[in-house]
């Protein structure tokens, strides 16, 4: 197997008393694209969170791209990274939120051309370009001089989408992205999702309840439980012959089968 | 005396009122984000530092917090005129209870503002200059204009070390004249219409800051 892109190894994370990996090991490569399912409170969340540096990790080493997270080299042992290390480190991924987290002050253009401007030092021709580009793909062109607060819900993360491509991320990682919509509104976003996989060569993680998207999409599926894939495999294998007891368990009271 | 007359000698005072809030109101505003922005972020020894100087100018009284800037730091050798000791100690009490207001305000925009900044890789300064701040300005707004309120009312206390401000003419003329009816009267009106003028000017200010935020403030 060549070198994974993301590689987690005997991995800790607490959050006070609560143990959510005690030993996690996880693996992704190159151009794959992951779904982890699984009951809520299990740390399907909290894995992308740790991805994206907006948690920490209490032991164990996580590499992206090769390259530790979490630890940078230094006088040739590993220390904890610095703010350096992790902007660095930063410039390959990208989330999507469940709740958006659009910034409501800024128009929707200007939500997307922020970050390439400030943080990738773009012109603000090649920024709106790109954005331009980026609406047009999510389908969102009359809106770019529109603030979040006046879009729907499938809107406002079909932004989000485009705000997190133009830091151009070879990750991209879906936090529950449609969770928190309207169910009419969950296939405008999970049809953006569709094409980017299809068109696009990516790095996808995504943590789902959308069980039929999961298997379309996927080219892996992880069922995820207290903190440890306890099954994962071709979505196929997964959905239509689960090995595992609390797998089908789970199955069985999503899909109703 | 005349109701024109004494209108005259009080609009006298209103402008030395005026004059001390327009200082005073600048000064509390910079104690305000100077102090909020330590309080939240700098390291410990400054944050106690910050802790000090709130707790210090909040619980205890204004009006002795004037008396020891004017009457008691010339016996330790620091001399301060009239107008900049009254405009000093209700800068520094207003910005003790500012700052406050500021570390609310930026503690209240949701934290998927700030995941969010960060999955963008802004750094920490970016983050709070063009993502927390500017939401947090709006939240900020309405409570400074109460306190920009409770400084021209505090601005009276000036008058107790010498300054000619509207209640130091007021009672003087009071003295003269025995009109307490009328002068007591024109100085109710004329408070009032200081601290309308900068009500009207926060809520435009509220107004302006929260386009796009979807809470337009009050009409």
């Amino acid at each position: 197997m060549s070198q994974p892109i993301i590689e987690f190894k005997n991995v800790q994370k607490k959050f006070g008393d609560t143990t959510i990996f005690d030993g996690f090991n996880f693996r992704v490569e190159e151009n794959e694209i992951v779904s982890i399912i699984g009951p809520s409170g299990s740390g399907k969340s909290t894995l992308l969170r740790i991805l994206m540096t907006l948690e920490g990790i209490d032991g164990g080493y996580i590499n992206v791209g090769g390259e530790s997270l979490w630890h940078m080299l230094w006088n040739g042992a590993y220390v904890p990274a610095s703010n350096k290390h992790l902007h660095k480190m930063r410039d390959q991924l990208g989330m999507v939120f469940q709740h958006f987290n659009l910034f409501p002050h800024m128009t929707v253009k200007r939500n997307i051309t922020e970050a390439p401007m400030r943080v990738k030092g773009l012109s603000r021709q090649e920024a709106e370009k790109s954005a331009e580009e980026l609406l047009e793909l999510v389908g969102l062109s009359d809106k770019a001089d529109s603030y979040p607060n006046d879009l729907s819900g499938g809107q406002k993360q079909r932004v989000g989408i485009a705000r997190a491509l133009a830091m151009r991320p070879s990750i991209l990682l879906l936090d529950e992205i449609t969770s928190a919509l309207d169910p009419e509104l969950v296939d405008e976003v999970l049809d953006v999702i569709r094409n980017l996989a299809k068109e696009q060569s990516f790095t996808m993680l995504l943590v789902t309840h959308e069980m039929y998207f999961a298997r379309e999409i996927s080219d892996r599926v992880c069922f995820f439980d207290n903190g440890n894939i306890v099954e994962e495999g071709k979505p196929e294998a997964i959905f239509t012959d689960p090995k595992e007891t609390r797998t089908k368990a789970f199955l069985n009271a999503y899909l109703g089968q | 005396m005349e109701l024109g007359e004494i209108v005259s000698v009080l609009l006298q005072g209103a402008v030395v009122t005026i004059q001390i809030v327009a200082m005073a109101l600048p000064l509390a505003a910079l104690m305000a984000f100077v102090f909020g922005l330590i309080r939240l972020y700098a390291p410990a020894p400054f944050k106690q530092l910050a802790i000090v100087y709130i707790e210090f100018f909040r619980g205890t009284s204004a009006l002795i917090q004037l008396y020891w800037i004017y009457f008691v730091l010339p016996f330790f050798g620091v001399s301060i005129d009239a107008l900049t000791a009254g405009v000093l100690a209700l800068g520094l009490n207003i910005g003790a209870y500012g700052t406050e207001v500021v570390r609310g305000a930026i503690q209240a925009v949701p934290k998927g503002q700030y995941e969010a900044s960060v999955a963008l890789n802004f750094s920490a300064s970016q983050r709070l200059v063009y993502i927390i701040l500017p939401q947090a300005l709006v939240n900020m707004i309405p409570p400074f204009g109460n306190l920009s309120i409770e400084l021209v009312k505090a601005t009276s206390l000036v008058s107790l070390i010498t300054i000619a401000d509207l209640t130091f003419k007021a009672k003087s003329l009071a003295d003269m004249t025995l009109q307490v009816g009328e002068i007591f009267g024109v100085v109710l009106v004329l408070y009032f219409a200081i601290a309308q003028c900068l009500s009207l000017f926060f809520r435009y200010l509220e107004k302006r800051l929260s386009r796009g935020l979807g809470r337009g403030g009050v009409n």
